[in-house]
């Protein structure tokens, strides 16, 4: 049994973490959260020159070649940093979506783009507020024309084109959309986490152009956002991590009754369990990790365990940060509500954990549990 | 990234499993699971589990870690852990040896000498000597080294009084590992010396505790003068509390991973066979969100189970992730036969073979899970323990630093 990384993979880890320590401190992310910036673009750009959004496509689209392996690891520092780029939106989604329903003509078109960073693609499925199944998408393809309304769209009003969820060719089919061209109508959303831009996009007769198989897009969206589920865990594990090793450094630095606060059991007992909830996460994310790289058939069961205990890891941690801080905690000033932002904005795109616990459920072959 | 054998592991694997189908029965669905806090073991019981252990150590499939002088396999440990895994699918007797093969042989062989080894270690592995462990007293529990036994040094032996308590198997075993207080005059850990006592000594008396679940896998055991040769006393005199060390840290790894929950597919089923408002459990929202939850939780303890033994197979030290299954394990456990009472409805309240849902196994659950929330260490040591050896946060102030043993304060004594 070899439930790891390889020392390669993690070599190419802390490659990405030393990177982005120098080149994204949470500096960064503040500022894109106190400016009028929608994104850091110089990191974005150094990112593909890193050759992270290209990771696993294929050299001859212009990609590094990269396994999913790889990918995890780069999600993961991605998420660890709070780095304010669209990675989710162009790398789980956009460049999924190509590399799997794309055919040869939208590949050579779109995926060079992608991977060095000057197109950004997003998916636009949700349509209003609530739980919704796939199927309940009322945004319509007639003739190649798009009409409907899509919100919230994540990274919406940066994106240059989206893989967008409507009803046309034989039922719920996806479609490429050139979000700067015409009949398209971008206007932000104010977000929980303004370092996640959201948008709500209005299309009136945009151009479409059928991605795969028409009537499909039920079972495209649902293996797309399973794939995204476990990509998007890694991020909301990095984070977690990143959040409990500056919890613990800020308990064992803070002196109350003449001892630091991290030797009172009322805190140390806290943060064992968040240590238990971080690592359950990460076993979790692991097994996500080898399902997605290998196409496995758990790969259903293994999205919906890592991205509800990545969610969980991250909302619980990034709660008792700022109650582990205390006052301090509750201030602008301090870093820990952009981990309690971003938990949210994490924990609410893609479906929510409750809406993953629920297809679980219909996954698990129970006959065979223990 | 894979959960595959090495080919060395899948060929011990194979080797493993074609003598045990040999020997045994697998294991089917619906057969009891391994209950940790059971019933009294029966004489018949103790037999069968001899008979077994005897049957597995002439063909050298147990103690498979240990030197191979003294009657083990001298194997890896993670050949170990394939055997046990492959030893787990398949009908065995009650093990009635994991103290001793688990804590009591480890402990003698790092700490006894060649003479003591060569006594109790072939017998312990043929299963003819069963061991128990004599460390918790009324009085030291989580604080066992504030334990009270006394031993006093007369001759060429040593006299102990005192009691111990929550000694699993005491009332069939032969030899037991015992601590005791040999000088109060120091500090609590360096007043301690480490033995072995012979069960069956005059003055050791073994009486049952009745659990409540009414089972009685634990005795309390009072020393009254009872005489232990000093050549029975395993390391220096005073070096008692790292010896106890040793045997803490090798029930720590037995019981690890473990994790103690079990029972999904029954609590599936349950949500399957129930129902709420006329439909059955399992297409209610909540009832789905709490299953999911169950599922995860586990999955989550089994995943980090894999990732330690991913470091075993590596030759690599487990991580520290190898500490938390049983604390995870245990309060999850307790939590889902809560919820299996719950959507019982009305019948969770009654406990009757012939009535309750799935004959009461979950009524049965919840009165066993307590106790596994304390034995070997309880949720809040385990706490301490990530705390401070795993994440190395800085220890509790204690109120009995430097103070000699006899000057240490105490509550007042029980009524």
């Amino acid at each position: 049994m070899n439930f790891d990384f390889s020392d390669d993979q993690k070599l190419l880890q802390q490659t990405a973490r030393d990177y982005l320590a120098e080149h994204s401190p949470l500096a960064v992310c503040r500022e894109i959260l106190e400016g009028d910036a929608a994104y850091a673009e110089t990191l974005w750009k150094g990112a593909a020159e890193m050759g992270w959004q290209g990771a696993v496509i294929p050299e001859e689209y212009g990609g590094a070649g990269f396994g999913y392996l790889e990918l995890v690891l780069i999600a993961e520092e991605v998420g660890r940093a709070l780095a304010p780029i669209p990675f989710s939106s162009s790398v789980y989604f956009a460049t999924e979506a190509l590399l799997r329903f794309g055919s040869d003509d939208q590949k050579k078109k779109l995926l060079p783009g992608l991977a060095s960073g000057d197109a950004i693609g997003t998916f636009a499925l949700t349509e209003k507020p609530g739980q919704q199944t796939i199927e309940h998408v009322a945004a319509k393809v007639e003739g190649g024309k798009l009409t409907g309304t899509k919100s919230p769209v994540a990274d919406g009003e940066i994106a240059t084109f989206a893989v967008v969820a409507a009803q046309g060719d034989g039922g719920l089919s996806l479609y490429l959309v050139d979000l700067t061209g015409d009949g398209v109508a971008r206007k932000s959303i104010e977000a929980f986490d303004p370092t996640r831009p959201l948008s709500s996009i209005d299309f009136d007769g945009a151009p479409a152009e059928l991605l795969g198989k028409g009537g499909e897009g039920a079972a495209q969206a649902e293996a797309l956002l399973d794939r995204a589920a476990v990509l998007m865990a890694f991020e909301q594990l990095g984070a977690a991590s990143r959040s409990f090793e500056l919890t613990k450094e800020f308990v064992e630095g803070r002196f109350a009754f003449g001892r630091p606060i991290a030797s009172f059991q009322a805190i140390k007992h806290r943060l064992a369990d968040l240590y238990c909830e971080v690592q359950l996460a990460r076993s979790s994310c692991f097994f996500g990790a080898w399902a997605l790289d290998g196409d496995e058939p758990e790969l259903g069961l293994a999205a919906c365990q890592s991205r509800v205990q990545a969610s969980e890891a991250l909302n619980q941690m990034s709660i008792e940060m700022i109650q582990l801080y205390g006052g301090v905690g509750y201030t602008w000033e301090y870093d820990c509500h952009l981990f309690y932002r971003r938990a949210r904005a994490l924990a609410g795109a893609l479906g929510t954990p409750n809406e993953w616990r629920n297809k679980l459920v219909d996954r698990v072959d129970f006959s065979e549990e223990a | 990234m894979d959960f595959n054998d090495t080919p060395e592991e899948a060929a011990f694997r194979a080797e493993c499993r074609s003598w045990l189908e040999a020997n045994a029965e697998l294991r089917q669905p619906g057969d009891p699971g391994a209950d940790a806090l059971g019933e009294r073991t029966t004489p018949e019981t103790v037999k069968e589990a001899q008979a077994w252990q005897k049957k597995k150590a002439e063909a050298g499939w147990t103690c498979i870690t240990w030197p191979k002088e003294l009657g083990g396999r001298g194997g890896t440990t993670m050949q170990n852990v394939i055997w046990n895994q492959e030893e787990a699918k398949f009908r065995t007797p009650p093990n009635i040896f994991g103290i001793g093969l688990g804590m009591c042989g480890p402990t003698i062989l790092t700490h006894g000498t060649t003479e003591q080894k060569e006594r109790w270690i072939p017998k312990m592995i043929a299963g003819e000597e069963i061991w128990c462990q004599l460390f918790s007293e009324p009085s030291a529990g989580s604080d066992l080294a504030g334990l009270r036994s006394t031993a006093v040094k007369d001759g060429d032996d040593w006299v102990v009084n005192g009691q111990k308590i929550w000694t699993t198997g005491a009332h069939f075993c032969d030899w037991g590992i015992l601590v005791v207080r040999t000088d109060p005059t120091v500090a609590k850990h360096s007043g301690l010396t480490f033995f072995v006592v012979d069960m069956h000594a005059p003055g050791v008396e073994v009486r049952p505790i009745t659990q409540i679940n009414r089972g009685q896998g634990f005795n309390e055991v009072f020393f009254s003068d009872v005489r232990i040769p000093d050549s029975q006393r395993i390391s220096e005199v005073g070096n008692g509390w790292a010896v106890s060390i040793t045997t803490l840290m090798n029930e720590r790894s037995s019981i690890g991973g473990s994790g103690g929950a079990g029972g999904m597919r029954d609590l599936f089923r349950l949500a399957e066979e129930v129902e709420i408002d006329g439909r059955p459990a399992i297409e209610d929202r909540s009832v789905r969100y709490k299953l999911a939850d169950f599922y995860i939780r586990a999955q989550g303890v089994k995943l980090t189970g894999n990732r330690t033994l991913s470091a075993l197979s590596q030759g690599k030290t487990p991580g520290p992730e190898a500490s938390l299954g049983k604390l995870v394990g245990a309060v999850m456990g307790q939590d889902m036969a809560a919820f299996a009472m719950e959507l019982q409805g009305a019948a969770s309240a009654t406990f009757d073979e012939s009535y309750t849902p799935q004959e009461g196994d979950w009524q049965g659950r919840y009165l066993g899970i307590p106790g596994l929330r304390i034995a070997g260490g309880t949720d809040e040591v385990l706490r301490n323990i990530i705390a401070e050896r795993v994440l190395g946060l800085p220890p509790e102030a204690r109120a009995d630093k430097g103070l000699a043993f006899k000057d240490i304060p105490t509550g007042p004594p029980n009524a």
